[in-house]
């Protein structure tokens, strides 16, 4: 199974990282942007999908500041291997 | 008495550690994959970026083997002390109390903080008040007394909720703060080192072992280590 964890600072923790963001888009011309929040991507397979939160709450994330989202991807074709090689052109439906 | 001072992959201070920790007592570093403490009286946790920082600082030098030999030793009443990179890992590890996050401007910054000492009776600050030189009477009024001491990092910033933080400062568990503006990381209260309720487990983010030496300005980080050599000894008695 492949999974992918979401994991982004709790709400109401300062996010330096996204207020950064936030006024570095409209210095190139991209007027509009509120609430900017960078976050952290896991992907990983695992064989027993029950062991995910667990590993969220121990590794993954720091529950005191960071909150944890799973998500299951059922796409099976996304192997190590491939992943891999597609690197930089991994969105094949655009190739 | 001996330090014992940890050492992971991409620790960097160990060896100032080290140095500082042999001004005062007997010292040697124990490896991340070694559970062995070798009858170490107390822990040093060093600065540096323990398996590269990677995740989050300190996250995974967390559940190294010597980790767990040192999370037996905090709980069994042992002295811990960890610098900068050793104070997220002591967090991570649930030994203190909330987390470090980057800080408010996110630039890593290296310059000389001063800091006020909170807590002058605990195990890790309890020669802080006893400076020659300072003014003979000043350090018996109110005054809290101060140190001189670098701070090198760029997740510095001391989280954790509100009621825990009403809590640690009612426990006197907040040991050391920024004085007033030199709070650069934008900790929560200003706050510099906290230790645990039980008081054997103390961080910090600036580096006491890189103020030991006239040479570099100030000796103020020696009486981190001089009060746990104190604290260890009167233990003994």
């Amino acid at each position: 199974m492949r999974a992918r964890v979401l994991i982004r600072p709790k709400a109401g923790i300062l996010d330096p990282q996204g207020i950064a963001v936030q006024r570095a888009l409209p210095a190139l011309g991209f007027a509009g942007v509120a609430n900017v929040h960078v976050g952290r991507l896991v992907e990983l397979d695992v064989e027993d999908e029950a062991q995910l939160e667990p590993m969220c709450e121990k590794l993954l994330a720091n529950p005191l500041v960071e909150e944890y989202e799973v998500q299951l991807l059922d796409d099976p074709s996304t192997s190590d291997d491939e992943y891999r090689e597609g690197f930089g052109t991994r969105h094949r439906d655009h190739t | 008495m001996k330090f014992g001072v940890l050492q992971f992959p991409g620790s960097c201070d160990e060896v100032d550690a080290l140095q500082a920790a042999r001004r005062v007592g007997d010292a040697e570093l124990l490896w991340h994959g070694e559970r062995d403490l070798k009858g170490t009286d107390a822990i040093v946790v060093p600065g540096g970026f323990s398996y590269g920082d990677y995740l989050r600082a300190g996250a995974i030098a967390r559940f190294s083997p010597v980790m767990e030999a040192v999370i037996e030793f905090a709980h069994d009443g042992g002295l811990v002390l960890g610098i900068c990179n050793g104070f997220q890992v002591l967090c991570e590890a649930r030994l203190l109390p909330g987390a470090l996050l980057p800080n408010a401007h996110l630039r890593f910054t290296f310059r000389q903080v001063a800091l006020e000492v909170v807590n002058p009776g605990s195990a890790f600050t309890r020669a802080c008040g006893s400076g020659g030189e300072e003014e003979g009477e000043g350090a018996r009024t109110s005054q809290p007394t101060r140190l001189s001491i670098p701070a090198k990092h760029s997740w510095g910033r001391y989280y954790a909720d509100e009621p825990t933080l009403d809590e640690l400062e009612r426990n006197g568990q907040v040991v050391l703060r920024y004085a007033a503006g030199e709070n650069f990381n934008g900790s929560l209260r200003d706050i510099a080192g906290v230790q645990n309720a039980a008081g054997n487990v103390f961080g910090l983010m600036p580096h006491p072992e890189h103020a030991v030496d006239p040479l570099t300005g100030s000796t103020d980080g020696l009486r981190i280590f001089e009060s746990m050599r104190l604290a260890v000894e009167s233990a003994h008695v």
